[in-house]
This record gives structure tokens, sequence and C-alpha cells, in this order.
């Protein structure tokens, strides 16, 4: 079951926790994987710890020309796009009474903006392919707001929206585009917590504690794989029963 | 580029997107209602013809392509 040999993914914010341990484990499924993020090092650490069938591509997701030209990219380097995962993703949390444009706007272009981009220009050879899988990562908060989040919640609902808008426009070729929305994950960020910090975030949390990469990377890998093929528009939600919608 | 040229190439690809048989591709027949395409189709279609010719063709000019005498009409004057 779930077996990618012969499918190639890519997936954005590649360096980040959850991004690497997407990549690793659609790589492990056997799928090839191309890395793409900001940070060159970690990306290409990454790369060559997995080896064969492993490459990373550099982007910058504000470049709209750079997004553009990445599935074609992605494509010379792994043979094709099958699976596209809209991991990256940015925060710039404040009170919205205190927000800046400027952190509103980056949060959106980003987070959604890239996402419309990167899609659009993936979708193509999709549709000639007649098979494709989408993927983004969205978040709890785009489901149930979060004080201090205004601009990140925004743009991870609209990212669901725009996942149902186009799953109904390409169902009948073959493509899906599915959203997993993490909880609460256990990531470099969530390390820096206090434990009172900590303990009052898990109280909300029916099972007592935080969610892990992998098991972020196991439900994308259930969507990307082929016998998801009848699961489209969807938001599957990995949070430990913190919210059950 | 002759217009017969350009119909032939216009054919090939409509047949092969469409999956109809070549003859059912006549001067009038409608994407639509003759050949099957949904609206993405007509997209794809539109799409494959700028590929295939190198050309531009705006939204308001593709909803004026119906037919395959429309598409090869207007890619003899665009080209």
């Amino acid at each position: 079951m779930f077996d990618l040999t012969g499918k190639a993914a890519l997936v954005t914010g590649a360096s980040g926790g959850i991004g690497a341990q997407i990549a690793r484990t659609l790589h492990g499924a056997g799928a090839a994987v191309v890395l793409s993020g900001t940070r060159e090092g970690p990306l290409d650490d990454l790369a060559r710890d997995l080896g064969d069938r492993a490459w990373a591509v550099p982007c910058d997701l504000s470049d709209a020309d750079a997004l553009a030209a990445l599935p074609g990219r992605a494509a010379d380097a792994a043979g094709s796009l099958d699976i596209l995962v809209n991991n990256a993703g940015i925060t710039r949390d404040g009170l919205m009474l205190r927000m800046s444009d400027d952190d509103w706007q980056a949060v959106l272009d980003v987070n959604l903006t890239a996402v419309f981009r990167l899609t659009r220009a993936s979708l193509r050879g999709m549709m000639k392919a007649r098979w494709g899988r989408i993927v983004n990562i969205s978040s709890i908060v785009g489901q149930t707001g979060n004080p201090g989040q205004a601009n990140y919640a925004a743009a991870k609902a609209g990212m669901v929206a725009m996942s149902k808008s186009l799953a109904s426009e390409v169902a009948s070729r073959g493509i899906t585009v599915n959203n997993v929305a993490p909880g609460f994950i256990a990531t470099a960020m969530t390390d820096k917590l206090t434990d009172r910090q900590r303990d009052d975030l898990l109280a909300g949390v029916p099972a007592g504690r935080m969610g892990t990469p992998e098991e972020i990377a196991a439900a994308v890998l259930y969507l990307a794989s082929s016998e998801a093929g009848y699961v489209t528009g969807a938001t599957l939600h990995v949070n430990g029963g913190m919210s059950m919608v | 580029m002759s217009e017969s040229d350009i119909a032939t190439r216009v054919r090939k690809i409509v047949v092969e997107h469409l999956s109809v048989d070549e003859e059912k591709v006549t001067e009038n027949a409608s994407f639509i209602d003759d050949l099957g395409a949904d609206s993405l189709d007509t997209v794809e279609l539109v799409m494959a013809f700028e590929e295939e010719f190198g050309i531009e063709i705006p939204d308001d000019a593709a909803e004026t392509i119906q037919t395959f005498g429309d598409a090869v009409k207007f890619i003899k004057d665009a080209v």
C-alpha cells in the first residue's frame, strides 16, 4: 500500500521540520523528491542524506517568476512532477490592532499567493498525465482562528477554499487536491516553549501530547497515494482531537 | 504557414486531445456540442494551440473559438 515508485514529488519548505519529514516519508515510499526552500544548506544536506532520487532546488517563494519556473525545474530534475506538496509557510504574529500592512501582506503572499502560483504552474503536466496529487499543508487555525494570527489564519483558511475550488475543476482529470491541517506538532519551534506553556497548550489536546512530523507526513503520504484517488477537496485534521471538525 | 498546414496541425491536436475520429473534426464541428469537450477541455485545447503555434490567445478571443473552423481562422490570423 501507498507505493509511490515512479512518481515525482515537489515539496516546498523542505528545510523545515515538517517539510523535511514529508520529503523523507515520500522518498521512503519510493517517490523521487525535489526539495525546495530558501535555505540552500539544509536542502543540500537533506538531498545528500536521502541519496538517490533526491534533488535540492532552492526557490524564493516571493519571486513570481522563480515560482512559475519551479515546476519545470523540478520536472527536469526528477523526470516529471506528479505530486506537489505546498508546505512552505511563514508567520508574522501580532494582535490585529497592531498588525502592520507589511506583516499582513507578507504572510498572504507566501502562504496563499505563492501556493496559487506554484499550483497553477504545476497543473499543466498533471493535466496531460491525467494524474496528479496536490497536498496543501494548512493548519487547525485556518478552521478555528487564533489570537495573534489573523494573517496566518486567513491565509490558511483561504488555502482550504482555494483547494476545494480547484478540486472541483480538475477532478475529472485524475487530479486530487487536498489539505492536511496539523494541530500542535513538536518541531524546533515548540522545543523553545517553557514547561508551563507546553502544559497550557496540551490541556486543550485530548491526546495529551504534541503530534510528530512523522504523523503529518503519514497523512500527506496517504493523500499522495493512488489509493486516495477518490478523496478530493478534503481536509485531513491531524491534531490529537484538539478540534474535531 | 498555409491554411491547410494549420488545419492539419489543429486537427491532430483536437483528435489526440478529445479522442475523436478525424472525420468528425469538420469545419463547423463545435468542440463542446459535437466533439464532446467540456469547459476544461476547451481551455486545454487553447493552451495546446498556443504551445503548438507559439502564439497567445487572450481569454476574450478564446471564448470566440467554438468550432474547429474558428480555431483555424484565429490561428491563421495570429501567426
